[in-house]
């Protein structure tokens, strides 16, 4: 499609570039004292770009700006998740930063290339999309500017992120040597009528994985995640380990069901490879090596934004795991688990945000006894851990049925079992933080402050854990009709 | 809102109301919290003198009764499907009465009081729930919701290693649990209504075997689905070498925690198995008979021996646990009427037995502080209500003619022995080990000399009374006249086992 027509595709992502023009200058205007209202009115922004999204799942399934993007279901689901958990970051972020305004416009401008990123159609726009939301990650991870594990944090992001976007680069451009397209169905077209060696092919597959694993925190290219997670501000922790994964996968979605494999048939419920080469037996080892890994170091650690990093890399290991179906049920399973793992993770963030500020510790043990100083924000991050672990009658439990029967169906079952045991090792340290904060009593008794701010965010997020648990069928109906891809 | 979702659900209910009680009215959360269990008891035993005895259920929904069925999740098949027949009965009908007097017994507790009752509540529905569901799914979700309040309930209320064995108490019955998921769901993805073509989590569709869409076919598969299916409810009941987590969980638990975990929580494992193992793979079941029977006298010799050498009071009662249950295994692995009548008698009695057992440590736990068999001494001499009551508990605990334990075994050692002859042979000796072990013990702790250090020991009082008595007396009525509850079983059993053959 060409430029003209693909605008009216486009107007979420065109707001949303307004609005951070806009809040540029009206910053500048800005008091010192007033400077918090950059933030409520980027939330405002989001807010509204939320529902410009919503009216896109009625658009047809089409690819614009001559097939740079394309426009489909899975990308309004992943753009709807990325607006989501940006406005909830910036909730998380309004009692904390209320000088430092550049901080929203920043989270703004990495939404926008997580939109881009969500409808990525061409290998250029992977990498210009990837690095839009990278470069403001890196400034965000640095922001605490005094602190040195901050800022040892964002230079150890820049480099590894540098070094995995030049492997991918690299990858891409084999990729383009033996297709001559950049486009990725041009490239599935090419692969499938001239088929390239298949050992070359191979290897620019795993140099792109490089990359795309980098993004999601598939081991083994996680090493930045646990340092970067320990060292930024705790909502940008949050930030990380939700929005850009969520958009991360989204990409790795669609460079495997165009690149890897193409549908069978006319329809997308089931996909065969371009070129057999066990790229399923791959992504299956690397998946549990990403669960397992993430689940065994998990084990050991003592700071709750370093447990709550290796815990996010065992669950990414969970998502790439149904990748080794192919088949709509595996990505519907995974979209799912997304909106799931997003409401989930960000209630456990919020109580470790708002716990961590007044405790003064970001420690393990300084949540002793937190059972009984501050009953319901500890009641709620024990809530938010099992459904993390996967138990009912929680949310978390349900993304995990689906992702586990997709691969069941498939005839995973060494897989499967693999996956629940990683379950089982993942309930020891998400229930030691509770033990933490129940079974040990604490030093000192006096209950921990609350505001209303933070027991409301608490509750908007408890209340879809819990009832999604029991009743998911809306979360259900969103995701099946999320898979309508451009093919 | 049918008479189970009633039972099952009222602790729930009475859970939220509890959370709205000052947390400093201790006494009335307490006394409130007995009336919510008591009524689950009251309608429980309503529904006994309405149940049709001729029934059989197993794997017919019209032969349930007091059935539900509800649509829950559409798009996954997922049902509100609950009923109950002669195997699931008993065990509800029990779980409903040791809540209650397992509430009563847990009146002493004076730390976070509300909190207690509040997760004893969850766990009073998530109990019910396992003995009513007939949906896999929803059979899943209630075994589940049981794990998080026992975990705090031994974590936070129990002895001196609580954590410890919290945490390992969790993680053994997760690992069991998360393969009975890989189970369930491949069952889902292989089994299809008949009436809709959809695949289901209905178990009872799962027991007709021409449901099977045959993708499990191979052998091989179906093998390995029966195994992870056993680890689950092994790790529950608990079959050897399955078992370290019981001894750790029942000594640290508080006694109230006690007496549901070896009441209550152990005979879903062996429910489990007949519920879904057996009816859902007969073949294998049958071909795998023999080594669940050499299970069984494992547990019943091994449990037996262990409980003889133990030193504390409690933890010989968690050992006898393994060995009782062994006869369940056993009864099970012959399939004959009398063996499996047997088994499920014994899961009836044991769990009645032996919550008599722990609350009776319990009763001098609280006086003495400890309970080492060794410290104690004569105390039929400074109390002798309570020796009596210990001594009836005890005996019944051996299998003495007159009470429910003999009724149980004798008739589980006359089904098998026509099956298995040198295992029940076998299995016969463990009930000399059991006289040894629970004679021995009644000898050091009750007669003797009085040990002058509790001559002025509190008798026990009205409240423990009352939670013992009426064990006692339904041990004896029921070692008496078995009938009412055998006919109770009757046509679900004979069912089962026309249904294995």
């Amino acid at each position: 499609m060409d430029n003209l027509s693909s605008i009216s595709y486009f107007i979420p992502e065109l707001f949303l570039s307004a609005a951070i023009l806009v809040l540029l200058i009206i910053d500048l205007l800005l008091k010192k004292e007033q400077k918090i209202w950059t933030g409520i009115l980027s939330a405002a922004a989001l807010i509204i770009s939320v529902f410009f999204i919503f009216r896109q799942y009625q658009l047809p399934v089409t690819d614009i700006f001559y097939g740079m993007l394309v426009a489909d279901s899975m990308a309004v689901l992943i753009k709807l998740i990325a607006a989501i958990s940006s406005t909830v970051i910036i909730l998380f972020s309004l009692p904390y930063v209320q000088e430092k305004s550049e901080y929203y416009i920043l989270i703004l401008i990495a939404t926008l290339g997580m939109f881009l990123m969500a409808a990525v159609n061409d290998i250029l726009m992977i990498i210009i999309s990837m690095e839009l939301v990278g470069l403001m990650s890196y400034v965000l991870t640095g922001f605490t500017k005094r602190n040195p594990k901050s800022d040892e944090a964002s230079l150890k992001y820049i480099l590894y992120a540098a070094t995995s976007t030049g492997v991918m680069a690299f990858g891409f451009s084999y990729l383009y040597g033996m297709t001559g397209q950049t486009n990725l169905i041009k490239i599935q077209q090419a692969l499938m009528t001239n088929p390239p060696n298949q050992a070359a092919f191979f290897i620019a597959i795993v140099l792109i994985l490089a990359g795309l694993g980098y993004k999601i925190s598939m081991v083994p290219f996680h090493f930045w995640l646990p340092d970067v997670y320990e060292g930024a501000p705790t909502p940008i922790t949050a930030f990380l380990s939700v929005g850009p994964k969520a958009a991360g996968l989204a990409v790795m979605i669609r460079f495997l069901i165009t690149v890897v494999a193409h549908p069978m048939g006319a329809s997308v419920n089931a996909f065969t490879q371009n070129l057999q080469i066990h790229i399923p037996m791959l992504i299956a080892v690397l998946a549990v090596a990403t669960m397992t890994f993430g689940n065994t170091v998990a084990l050991r650690q003592t700071n709750i934004k370093r447990l709550m990093a290796y815990s996010s890399i065992a669950h990414a290991g969970y998502m790439i795991m149904a990748m080794v179906v192919f088949n709509a049920q595996g990505f519907h399973a995974i979209l799912f688990y997304l909106v799931i793992y997003m409401i989930m993770n960000f209630g456990a963030f919020w109580v470790i945000i708002s716990m961590t500020d007044k405790l003064g510790s970001d420690e393990i043990s300084a949540f002793k006894g937190l059972g009984y100083r501050s009953p319901y924000a500890a009641v709620s991050l024990a809530i938010f851990l099992f459904s993390l672990t996967g138990l009912p009658p929680l949310a978390g439990f349900i993304g995990k049925v689906y992702l586990f029967a997709s691969v069941i169906k498939g005839g995973w079952y060494i897989l499967a079992v693999l996956g629940v045991l990683n379950s089982v090792i993942s309930l020891y340290y998400y229930a030691n933080v509770v033990r933490v904060m129940f079974l040990e009593t604490a030093p000192v008794q006096e209950a921990v402050p609350t505001t209303f701010y933070d027991k409301l965010m608490v509750t908007l997020l408890l209340a879809p854990t819990l009832l999604f648990g029991v009743y998911w069928s809306p979360v259900l109906k969103l995701t099946s009709i999320s898979f309508n891809i451009f093919h | 809102m049918g008479m189970i979702s009633l039972v099952t659900f009222i602790p729930i209910f009475g859970l939220l109301i509890v959370l709205l009680i000052p947390k400093q009215n201790e006494k009335a959360i307490k006394w409130f919290s007995a009336i919510v269990a008591f009524i689950p008891f009251l309608i429980a035993t309503y529904m006994w003198t309405q149940f049709n005895y001729s029934l059989s259920g197993i794997n017919n929904e019209m032969q349930f009764q007091f059935v539900e069925h509800a649509k829950w999740i559409p798009s996954l098949h997922i049902e509100y499907f609950v009923g109950l027949d002669g195997l699931s009965f008993p065990m509800f009908w029990l779980t409903t009465l040791l809540s209650f007097l397992a509430i009563v017994a847990s009146f002493g507790i004076n730390k976070s009081v509300k909190g207690y009752f509040a997760l004893f509540l969850l766990l009073e529905t998530g109990m019910l729930g396992v003995f009513v569901a007939l949906d896999f799914f929803l059979f899943y979700v209630f075994w589940e919701v049981m794990l998080l309040p026992m975990y705090f309930l031994i974590g936070i209320w129990g002895g001196p290693r609580r954590e410890y064995a919290a945490i390992k108490f969790f993680l053994y019955t997760l690992l069991g649990s998360v393969l009975m998921l890989v189970v369930m769901l491949a069952l889902y993805f292989n089994v299809k209504d008949p009436v809709t073509g959809q695949h289901t989590f209905n178990m009872l569709h799962m027991m007709n075997q021409s449901n099977h869409s045959g993708w499990l076919l191979g052998l091989d598969v179906r093998y390995w689905l029966y195994i992870l299916l056993f680890i689950g409810f092994a790790i529950k009941v608990p079959v050897f070498p399955f078992h370290t987590w019981l001894p750790d969980a029942h000594v640290e638990a508080p006694t109230a925690i006690s007496v549901i975990l070896a009441g209550i929580l152990l005979k879903m494992g062996t429910y489990g198995m007949l519920r879904i193992s057996y009816p859902i793979f007969p073949d294998i079941a049958v071909k795998t008979a023999n080594w669940l029977a050499i299970l069984g006298v494992i547990n019943i010799l091994y449990g037996a021996f262990v409980a003889m050498a133990q030193k504390d009071l409690k933890k010989l009662v968690a050992y006898s646990s393994v060995s009782h249950m062994g006869f369940v295994l056993l009864g099970m692995a012959a399939m004959t009427d009398a063996s499996i009548h047997g088994a499920i008698f014994q899961m009836f009695s044991h769990g009645m037995i032996t919550a008599m057992l722990f609350l009776i440590v319990g009763v001098i736990y609280d006086r003495a502080h400890h309970r080492q068999i060794d410290g104690f001494g004569g105390l039929a001499v400074s109390m002798p209500i309570y020796a009596g009551v210990a001594a009836l508990a005890f005996f019944a605990a051996m299998g003495l003619p007159g009470m429910t334990g003999f009724i149980a075994e004798a008739s589980v050692f006359i089904g098998s022995f026509g099956v298995y002859r040198t295992l029940t042979i076998l299995a016969a000796l463990g009930i000399v080990i059991t006289a040894s072990y629970v004679l021995w013990t009644v000898q050091r702790v009750f007669l003797g000399k009085l040990n002058p250090k509790y001559e002025h020991i509190a008798e026990i009082n009205g409240r423990e009374l009352f939670t013992l008595v009426p064990l006692g007396i339904l041990v004896i009525f029921f070692g008496i006249y078995p009938m009412p509850v055998l006919h109770l079983m009757r046509s679900s059993l004979i069912h089962l086992i026309a249904l294995m053959h």
